[in-house]
């Protein structure tokens, strides 16, 4: 697919974004780190692996229930770093503002980053601000880079699924992202939901600590579980499937999709974790997701199957299967 | 004088003697043409020969030159159910003085360039040894000959030999032998042919594939007897699993219906003969021929008589879907005990039909009470064919078994292309030199199993059209698997065409039209060339291109594919276009007010465009229009409640409504008016039936009125009318009605149906113009 220009869905999560990184900062960059395309990237440097990620945070509205562009930037980065198994160490934060910005939203937001950071653990060493003049950025955007250390012995990565592995989230899905929605000024909707905004690093530690047999993990954000689940069966080769009776979805939440038309599935989590690991340790770790605050609803919601290429299976409520793709993040009705 | 000299001269031409060579291709090979060759040449009193070349089948024959000329316009006409010509070239060769005819078995029998037949239904011939005591046959289940049978269905491989179909590992006996290799037999080279001894055979199995064995000399009477009782009994046919039960047993019906998740889709019946079908609808000659001819298609005819038919057979559609028995199994199943059968192919709701024994008994659990199997292994799954009759012709809604894959001719040449056909409703196509071969159905391309079908189907048609075209068509949509799928092939070119220029493109190829014609593409949804969603197209096209000449006013749906479930949403899209802010209050008056709670938030919605793409659909008209006048807010499946408006609009129209035009760069048809209209007829308490059918009216007219500003404007006087919309009989036939009253040469689809079934060969005809402009600007 060709396009002379960026479009919006470039930045949406799938399948465009997903181009956009493989077509043209791949293969300028290109390097053994890059190219695994994981969530953060994994150096040794003498007999000590570091993971080292980045992100932008450029949402709105900048306050939800739930949290705001601070906790979630601070969350964000935290989250990048345990998914590769890696103890988030320290942090940046970098701030681009609009003229005229509210000095008092500033100060709101940059005290909820210091408590998200203090409540994970993390302190932000360094950062940098910028100013644009009105109308080149929308309020304010904040960057984030994070460091951490990995002690897991063996690797987290795509390449480390095996067939028979047990697929597990740790709670109710598409959170963020229908609370985002639900907040959207214009659609003046009521509801009680909240976002899932929460750092990972202890839930994650604890799971890590109890079981060797941890294969893969993601957040699934940006993009919600179908992107990261249809990538990794593209990426793997390997089918997944997943039932959907299984999925955790909240009452409010589907409710709000239905009505939309969306689906939970490709909604944004921003304190949930999908894990792959060897069966004989799901319930295991099911049982410490469930111990912790962050993964009371946790759920397995599927297995790994075949290396048959078939993609993301999604075994329906009426008994029926489909497959699921990854998302174009453009919404143009398939039926005809 | 004149008498005299005119009998002098054609006692003159009686006496003088030919010997033409004739060439036959196409479908000529298995079915039973050598045979039929000889007969004719041996009424004709013809000497000379006939036999198989690797080209088809050549004959010479030799006589006077009337009944040579007689011989050979008899010929095409009289052709062997299971053949097919799609050439005959004759030429005068010197004569031999032959007087006897012969048959000559050639070694080179079923070259690969011949043709793979579809499967027909059971002949006459046979039923009679069927039924016949005395015979060999009688009430075997898997007789067939070179007129009928399975032959699609059973290849593992090209060309169609013994060796090559699943019927290899049944070697023929003696008596089978002597028929198959005896040329004047009924049954020379009939590959399938088999009997009682050396044959497939059938057995019936509890719900968890254990023979039942105090019964296993009967399986039939006793699948009888569970189907009597209300059982469901998965049925091994021709082209896969059918799950049947009694069709006037309500409770087995719905029993079905909640074990299978098809809660409301109209289910096929296949009724024991003509007078049990004349009973539940209305069949008229033409159905009758259709109902009789040897594709035995589903035919979708007008509905009565309820009483029956259990109702959940097909609740809320004018139509039923009828068929006669095609396997000789059928008629066994049929025969006593049980008038009508409901036969829905077997799988989960929008999965293909599913094939094998162990596939079925593992696909079926919890579905199928019994099984009633055999071991003649399917290779390749065929679905029921689905046809209509309308306009005094067949009209296909799904071709599949009985027809594909039998090419489509066309009227000129084309470079070799693979068109993978589109989302739903799938079938790919293949072209080469002047045939189009399409696959049989496929289905929606949402499940595993579907894309598995469609690789199938992808390998099965390269080796029947004995062609691997490097040049690819797909759909515009990013979405589709279809284009996705096309992006990882390794062809050398892939040409994306647009959704409605393919229905377009497709019509024309069946009608040999190569110019520029109007086409009018009415349907659901299909991604346009400004990314929104097209579904009301009048299109100036020839096969390489297209200008969107005009089209509907868009507007937005709600909750975009969910929209297609809910035809609320689009009703209340159409409302608050018509009516701009008061359309809460007129909605609040009309039956889907009980979604007045949701109003708010998709008014919001809509004027902030989340998840509210712009579509000028036309299929999502009629579900506004259902909606509006209460017949149905929520769908089961696609298109449901544009066939229960349908069902409404029997009544002759009395008036039309009116409708705006707007000309601009495009012509807009603004459809407002026609539905404020409708409103206030809905709220002043005219009845539903009136409305519906007027709404019919008016719409025709209005498409109608369209096309001829755009001839005005063009001078073009050819329409050619495509898209899913037109499956609707009451649409179609006012249509082109009105545009033949304009004037219009009107042009329907021939062999393929005018839903998604017909966009592979459109895609194809179209990228190979493309092609050729191309080749030819070089
Ligand atoms: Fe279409
Ligand atoms: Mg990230
Ligand atoms: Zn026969
Ligand atoms: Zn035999």
């Amino acid at each position: 697919m060709d396009h002379d220009r960026i479009l919006l869905e470039h930045g949406g999560g799938g399948l465009l974004s997903h181009e956009l990184v493989t077509g043209i900062f791949l293969p300028l960059f290109r390097n053994a780190c890059l190219e695994r395309l994981e969530d953060s990237a994994v150096i040794t440097l003498g007999d000590r692996k570091l993971c080292f990620t980045t992100d932008s945070y450029v949402i709105d509205p900048l306050f939800f229930p739930g949290g705001d562009i601070g906790s979630l930037a601070v969350h964000g980065t935290i989250n990048d770093l345990s998914v590769c198994g890696g103890k988030p160490l320290m942090m940046s934060a970098g701030f681009i503002l609009e003229e005229g910005f509210p000095m008092e939203d500033l100060r709101r937001i940059s005290r909820s980053m210091a408590e998200a950071a203090q409540k994970a653990g993390v302190s932000i060493v360094t950062g940098d601000t910028k100013v644009v003049a009105r109308g080149a950025a929308d309020g304010l955007f904040i960057n984030t880079s994070g460091v951490g250390i990995i002690e897991y012995p063996s690797p987290l990565s795509v390449a480390s699924i095996e067939p028979g592995d047990a697929v597990i989230v740790s709670g109710t899905i598409g959170d963020h992202g229908a609370t985002v929605l639900s907040k959207r000024r214009e659609l003046g909707l009521i509801s009680e939901i909240r976002s899932d905004s929460a750092p990972l690093n202890g839930l994650i530690g604890s799971i890590l600590e109890a079981s060797p047999n941890v294969h893969c993990m993601r957040d699934p954000t940006r993009g919600g579980l179908g992107a990261i689940l249809a990538e990794i069966a593209a990426q793997s080769g390997f089918r997944i499937t997943i039932e959907e009776t299984k999925l955790p979805v909240r009452e409010e939440v589907r409710g709000i999709c239905e009505i939309l038309g969306f689906d939970p599935l490709f909604l944004a989590n921003e304190g949930k974790v999908a894990v792959f690991c060897s069966p004989a340790d799901a319930c295991l770790i099911l049982d410490k997701m469930k111990n912790h605050e962050y993964g009371r609803d946790a759920a397995l919601i599927g297995f790994v199957g075949k290396r048959n290429g078939e993609g993301l299976i999604l075994n329906t409520s009426v008994g029926g299967s489909r497959v699921v793709d990854l998302p174009l993040g453009e919404l143009v009705p398939r039926i005809c | 004088m004149a008498c005299r000299t005119d009998r002098g001269l054609s006692q003159f031409m009686s006496r003088k003697i030919r010997r033409v060579r004739c060439l036959f291709t196409g479908i000529v090979q298995g079915v039973g043409f050598r045979p039929y060759i000889y007969r004719m040449a041996t009424n004709y009193s013809l000497g000379g020969f006939v036999c198989n070349i690797p080209e088809g089948v050549v004959a010479e024959v030799e006589g006077t030159a009337p009944q040579i000329e007689a011989f050979l316009s008899a010929v095409p006409k009289e052709l062997p159910p299971a053949a097919a010509l799609t050439a005959l070239s004759n030429t005068d060769v010197s004569l031999l003085g032959e007087t006897e005819f012969q048959i000559i078995s050639s070694r080179a029998e079923g070259n690969k360039a011949v043709l793979i037949a579809p499967d027909i239904a059971v002949c006459e011939n046979c039923l009679r040894e069927f039924r016949d005591p005395g015979d060999r046959r009688y009430r075997y289940p898997f007789i067939n000959c070179t007129d009928c049978g399975p032959r699609l269905t059973i290849i593992r491989d090209v060309p169609y030999d013994r060796e090559k179909t699943s019927m290899a590992c049944f070697p023929l006996c003696p008596q089978c032998r002597a028929e198959y290799e005896n040329p004047a037999n009924r049954r020379f080279h009939a590959e399938p042919n088999a009997c009682p001894s050396c044959g497939p055979k059938l057995w019936l199995t509890d719900e968890n594939g254990t023979p039942f064995s105090d019964d296993f000399n009967d399986p039939i009477a006793k699948a009888i007897e569970l189907l009597s009782k209300g059982k469901i009994l998965a049925v091994k046919g021709l082209g896969g699993f059918h799950l049947a039960v009694d069709a006037t047993d309500e409770g087995a019906v719905r029993r079905l219906r909640s074990r299978k998740y098809r809660e409301e889709k109209p289910l096929a019946v296949m009724v024991r003969d003509l007078e049990a079908a004349s009973k539940i609808a209305e069949i008229g000659d033409r159905e009758r021929k259709l109902l009789f001819s040897p594709q035995r298609p589903i035919v979708l005819c007008r509905k009565r008589g309820a009483k029956e038919i259990a109702p959940s057979v097909a609740p809320g559609v004018p139509d039923r879907g009828i068929m006669l028995p095609y396997t000789p199994l059928h008629y066994l199943l049929l025969e006593n005990t049980l008038s009508a059968l409901v036969m829905t192919s077997a799988n989960q709701s929008d999965e293909p039909i599913c094939i094998g024994n162990r596939e079925a008994l593992k696909r079926l659990k919890g579905i199928a009470d019994a099984y009633l199997l055999h071991n003649r292994d399917i290779l390749v799954r065929c679905d029921d064919s689905v046809a209509t009759v309308t306009q005094g012709k067949t009209f296909m809604i799904r071709r599949s078994r009985g027809y594909a894959p039998k090419p489509i001719p066309l009227l000129r040449s084309c470079p070799n292309v693979l068109a993978l056909g589109p989302q739903l409703k799938t079938t790919l196509c293949i072209l080469k030199g002047n045939l189009a071969y399409l696959s049989p159905h496929i289905g929606d391309m949402d499940t595993p199993e579907a894309r598995k079908f469609h690789q199938e189907s992808l390998q099965l048609m390269e080796r029947i059209a004995q062609c691997r075209p490097d040049v690819l068509a797909c759909d515009l949509h990013p979405a589709y698997y279809t284009t996705r799928l096309a992006e990882e092939l390794p062809h050398r070119t892939v040409l994306r065409i647009q959704h409605h220029h393919a229905h377009i493109v497709s019509a024309m190829a069946e009608n040999g039209l190569t110019g520029k014609v109007i086409g009018l593409a009415m349907d659901g949804t299909g991604y346009g060339t400004d990314g929104t969603a097209w579904g009301c197209e009048f299109l100036l096209a020839d096969e390489v291109d297209f200008q969107r000449a005009g089209h509907l006013r868009p507007y937005p749906l709600p909750g975009s594919d969910r929209a297609v479930r809910e035809p609320w949403r689009a009703a209340v899209s159409l409302l608050r276009e018509s009516y701009g802010e008061f359309w809460r209050e007129i909605a609040g008056n009309l039956p889907l007010k009980d979604h007045a709670p949701h109003f708010e938030l998709l008014d919001k919605m809509m004027a902030h465009g989340l998840n509210s793409p712009p579509t000028s659909s036309l299929g999502r008209v009629f579900d506004a229009v259902a909606a509006l006048l209460g017949i149905r807010q929520v769908v089961n499946f696609e298109g449901q409640a544009a066939m229960a408006l349908e069902a409404m609009a029997s009544a002759p129209a009395e008036k039309t409504y009116t409708f705006d035009i707007f000309e601009g760069d495009r012509i807009v048809l603004d459809l407002r008016p026609l539905i404020r209209a409708i409103v206030q007829e809905q709220l002043s308490g005219r009845e539903p039936q009136k409305i519906a059918s007027d709404f019919h009216r008016t719409l025709s007219r209005a498409l109608a009125a369209v096309t001829a500003k755009i001839r005005m404007r063009t001078g073009i006087e050819k329409a050619v009318l495509s898209g899913g919309c037109f499956q609707n009989r009451i649409l179609l036939d006012s249509v082109a009605r009105e545009l033949e009253q304009e004037g219009f040469a009107v042009y329907l689809h021939r062999d393929l149906p005018p839903n998604d079934g017909c966009i592979a060969l459109g895609q194809a005809v179209a990228a190979a113009a493309r092609m050729e402009r191309q080749e030819a600007g070089r």
